[in-house]
């Protein structure tokens, strides 16, 4: 086996096990900690039913950011639905037989690709044109987007451009998830593609993108509003011993 | 008036260009040891400071998922950068709700996170340093807590919890806001935050009953430390001696009057403020809440109103029960505890009052939004109740009303500038600009209108209006309280 496969199964093995490991710890250290105060902000739903469909509404529809600015809204619907129709898309490189779905999905997934880039670049010209936005961005800001903006275009360029060994490329990820080692074409746009998609893996954890996860974790957003009904509880208010009372 | 200019209200809002540092000069006197004493904290900047603050951060973030997840979440989409009020009333960057997180978490990232120890600068993560301290000082004393940023940020960031973080860290480290934590000293010794004590609350009380006496000829009671009655009314101790407050007070005491239910006051839990929320030490906010819990044991009171303060409102509604809870002494049938709109508005309902309207005729009556009670607490039990019942009850007593344009009421609310410990002389100059957003939508009833009635169920907000309010050349005495307007309005002697 060539020494680039075997960087390259390493690689994805290594991106891989960050991904899940440090997404599942992040996970674990905000379900652990404490919400000891009831701080929804109002108005709020009153039911557990009601905060998920509130939660539904913010990771589907962005709720509150179509709210607050709607360019940034189309522009982040516009990125987050195309990357999930690629990230489908490419599922059928993983899966064998291709499911029925995923292969219906594919046309859709194909053109998402530009929609992505489109989204990306509007989200990116804010950060130089809008004086506000260009304060608050730091460099990792933009490296984010250049990495993500870099992943679309490598991957567009296979599509569209040159084409890469699919047959092969689909041969090492079946061989990956099976734990044997199948060659990988040696084609540039192909290792740059993966390279930058492991690169994003393995930041995941450690950067802005926990705002996937984050999201659902956020006191304001998934707090039912029933304090007067319901004496919450926890970490140091769960300490809390008043006397008197019956 | 002042060495600042007032900002000018325009036909339209605009999202002014940033400026940079055009408040960095702006800060609060800091407190000193004898303020910082009773609250448990340390007298001066303690010598190893750097090391505490970064420690008290680390055990703050254990111990709040918010602000843990505030911390990391962020994607600095910008979306925020426009909606606080101090920004838009003075350009200045670091009031834009992101840029002061961003002061805190800059530090969080140093310290706590493996890209910002690695590669700090990639990440924009900082020591923490004097000038890093300073900073802190600076411009987490030009955030009310009004939350308004939160309602718009796509993973609801409440930068309130995070300023609320950061004045726990500084004064952990000996370096308190002297507003506050004066006041908080106050009611650990005296129970409000006048430092009334009980003689001369029963004194001002009973002035109140004699001057209602005189103006109505029926003798409505303000009775203090009265067991076995059926309502404690805690109120803030505002209500009890400033204009306009004061006109609120005795509405509620009419209100009562005319429901016939007894009710009390109490000389040991005279204050429904508790600015321990605002320094963000749950220890001084139990302390100062507790007293309540105290009172109504000792009264044997059944229920517990609320009087208007939209802070305290808060701590009320979304933290009492838990810190001062389990309420199993008092009757389940109400609302516990209940607020004096949700009060009056439930006599309203069931023709309980006798209310003419055309007393207010001289009034074109607008409502401001308090900004705790508008997105950190309800009335009523539907969601947004807090906006419903206010009006209803207006409604009821007054003929003229006209709301303020949509994007500055109900959640959008904007801060009447002085809420979050900002309301001192001291921070004049942010208070009157943090005001131009709030200033402008009422510029709009005003023109449109008439409007020359505030109506606000906030003791800071009313202290706040009533002082910046000539700044935008407004009378100060437009701002009134919504029990003031019931005052007027009921007709006492008709239902007895
Ligand atoms: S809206 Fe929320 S995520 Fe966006 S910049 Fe502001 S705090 Fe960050
Ligand atoms: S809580 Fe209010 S004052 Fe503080 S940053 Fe947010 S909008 Fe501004």
């Amino acid at each position: 086996m060539s020494a680039l496969t075997i960087t390259y199964a390493v690689l994805f093995y290594v991106a891989t096990a960050v991904l899940v490991g440090g997404v599942a710890y992040k996970v674990y250290v905000y379900a652990s900690t404490p919400a000891p105060l009831k701080i929804p902000t109002t108005p709020a739903p009153t039911t557990r039913l009601g905060v998920m469909g509130r939660m539904l509404r913010e990771v589907t529809v962005f709720e509150s950011l179509f709210k607050s600015n709607k360019w940034i809204w189309l522009f982040g619907i516009l990125f987050h639905f195309a990357l999930l129709l690629v990230l489908l898309q490419h599922l059928r490189y993983f899966t064998q037989p291709v499911w029925g779905w995923v292969v219906l999905e594919q046309p859709f997934g194909i053109y998402a690709g530009f929609i992505m880039v489109v989204g990306l670049l509007g989200l990116w010209a804010r950060r130089f044109l809008v004086d506000r936005v260009r304060y608050i961005s730091s460099l990792s800001d933009h490296l984010m987007l250049a990495l993500l903006v870099a992943i679309a275009f490598s991957g567009l360029a296979m599509k569209f451009v040159v084409h890469t060994d699919i047959i092969s490329l689909k041969q090492f990820f079946l061989g990956l998830l099976a734990f044997q080692l199948q060659p990988l074409p040696a084609d540039p746009i192909l290792l740059v593609h993966l390279a930058l998609v492991a690169t994003l893996m393995i930041v995941f954890p450690m950067s802005k993108l926990l705002h996937a996860p984050g999201v659902f974790f956020s006191p304001t957003r998934n707090q039912v509003d029933n304090p007067r009904e319901h004496r919450h509880v926890a970490g140091w208010s769960a300490s809390i011993n008043n006397p008197g009372g019956r | 008036m002042a060495n600042f200019e007032t900002p000018a209200l325009r036909e339209y809002p605009i999202i002014p260009l940033i400026h940079a540092g055009t408040m960095a000069h702006s800060k609060p006197y800091v407190a000193k040891p004898e303020h910082q004493k009773p609250l448990g904290f340390p007298g001066t900047l303690v010598d190893n400071w750097e090391s505490v603050a970064v420690k008290k951060l680390g055990e703050l973030v254990d111990e709040s998922r918010a602000l843990r997840v505030f911390l990391d979440t962020c994607v600095k989409c910008g979306s925020c950068t426009d909606k606080c009020h101090y920004y838009l009333g003075t350009s200045d960057p670091k009031n834009m709700p992101v840029a002061r997180q961003d002061l805190l978490r800059s530090v969080y990232r140093r310290y706590y996170t493996l890209s910002g120890k690695l590669f700090p600068k990639l990440v924009g993560a900082r020591d923490m340093t004097k000038d890093v301290l300073d900073e802190w000082y600076s411009y987490f004393h030009q955030c009310s807590q009004c939350r308004r940023c939160s309602v718009f940020c796509p993973y609801g960031i409440d930068t309130a919890e995070v300023s609320m973080a950061a004045r726990d860290i500084m004064d952990a480290v000996g370096l308190g806001q002297k507003y506050s934590n004066e006041i908080i000293a106050k009611v650990h010794s005296i129970g409000n935050n006048l430092g009334l004590p009980e003689p001369a609350l029963r004194n001002t009380l009973d002035g109140l009953e004699e001057d209602v006496k005189d103006e109505t000829g029926v003798d409505v009671k303000f009775p203090l430390d009265e067991k076995g009655a059926e309502v404690l009314l805690i109120t803030p101790s505002a209500d009890f001696f400033a204009e306009p407050h004061i006109d609120g007070l005795i509405g509620y005491a009419k209100v009562f009057h005319q429901a016939g239910i007894r009710w009390t006051m109490s000389s040991h839990a005279s204050e429904a403020a508790n600015f321990s929320m605002f320094i963000g030490n749950h220890e001084n906010m139990h302390k100062v809440a507790i007293r309540i819990r105290e009172a109504a044991l000792d009264l044997g009171v059944k229920r517990i109103v609320v009087g208007e303060c939209g802070h305290a409102w808060r701590v009320a509604y979304a933290f009492w029960n838990t810190l001062i809870g389990p309420f199993d002494f008092l009757d389940r049938n109400y609302p516990i505890p209940q607020h004096i709109c949700e009060f009056t508005y439930d006599l309203i309902q069931r023709g309980a009052l006798t209310l003419d309207k055309s007393a207010n005729d001289d009034k074109i009556v607008t409502y401001h939004d308090s900004c705790n009670v508008a997105r950190a607490t309800r009335m009523g039990s539907m969601p947004g109740g807090q906006f419903v019942i206010p009006r209803a009850v207006i409604k009821a007593v007054v003929n003229k009303f006209h709301d303020m344009e949509p994007e500055s009421i109900h959640e959008n609310t904007f801060c009447c500038g002085g809420g979050g410990g900002l309301l001192t002389d001291d921070l004049m100059e942010i208070r009157v600009k943090g005001a131009q957003p709030r200033m402008q939508a009422l510029k709009h009833v005003v023109d449109d209108h008439g409007v020359n009635y505030l109506a606000a169920i906030c003791a800071i907000c009313k202290t706040q209006f009533a002082k910046v309010l000539p700044y935008y050349q407004y009378p100060m005495d437009m701002i009134g309280s919504v029990h003031g307007l019931v005052s007027k309005a009921i007709q006492l002697g008709t239902k007895e």
